[in-house]
């Protein structure tokens, strides 16, 4: 199991290598990565991610120890970044790795529906015009817990 | 103890953390303690159904006892992902 909490950018495929071939006996591989949307005619110009610190790593590794027990993962990773982010930059990532791709799909969609609201990141939206907003949770992200 | 503010709940009582001497037993008690000292407290706890709470960084309830916590944080609804 490998959590990263950080503000420094990834590398999406060098990461995916290197879980790819850590994952030793799995026959399935999956990598989610969020990214910054461009807002509606490019109104935002920064978001900034503010976190938990003393509890973001351990509430991610509870998650994903729960992903790996539940559907027996080879493997799985967590990267979540904090900081000032910009449209089309790369906030986070998740990879799973199963014997079968069901097992991986599955535990990477419990993965990022239990980040949405389990993991203590807050998402404030800078715009053109100087105004801010934090990003209020959706009823959704909340109901989404329920089918697991 | 240290309570800790993040995201709106820190921009609205404008500190991101304090020491709290109480004797509450509960969230709840503490919370209605911080809301009895100034109105920026009273602003942030208006609605705590729109507040989550997490005691020594585990996330919790507002009826839960504090006996032994020596952590607590409140803050909205959380946006991982």
């Amino acid at each position: 199991m490998r959590v990263e909490v950080q503000e420094a950018p990834f590398d999406v495929g060098a990461v995916t290598s290197e879980f790819t071939s850590g994952a030793k006996g799995a026959g399935a591989i999956v990598t989610f990565t969020g990214v910054v949307r461009e807002a509606d005619a490019g109104a935002m110009t920064v978001m900034e991610i503010e976190h938990y610190p003393a509890m973001t790593q351990k509430a991610l590794e509870q998650i994903a120890t729960q992903a790996i027990e539940r559907w027996s993962l080879a493997d799985a990773l967590v990267i979540h970044r904090f900081g000032r982010l910009s449209p089309g930059d790369q906030i986070m990532m998740v990879a799973t790795a199963s014997r079968h791709r069901k097992d991986a799909f599955e535990a990477a969609e419990f993965l990022m529906d239990y980040l949405k609201s389990r993991a203590p990141f807050w998402k404030k939206e800078i715009l053109n015009d100087g105004s801010a907003d934090w990003v209020a949770a959706k009823d959704g992200d909340e109901k989404a817990l329920e089918r697991w | 103890m240290d309570v800790l503010y993040f995201a709106w709940v820190r921009e609205r009582i404008g500190l991101p953390r304090e020491k709290v001497e109480t004797s509450a037993n509960t969230v709840m008690e503490l919370v209605e303690e911080l809301k009895s000292r100034e109105e920026r407290y009273a602003a942030a706890f208006a609605d705590i159904s729109a507040l989550r709470v997490a005691l020594d960084q585990e996330l919790s309830e507002f009826d839960a006892p504090l006996e032994g916590v020596r952590e607590v944080a409140f803050f909205p609804p959380m946006t991982g992902g």
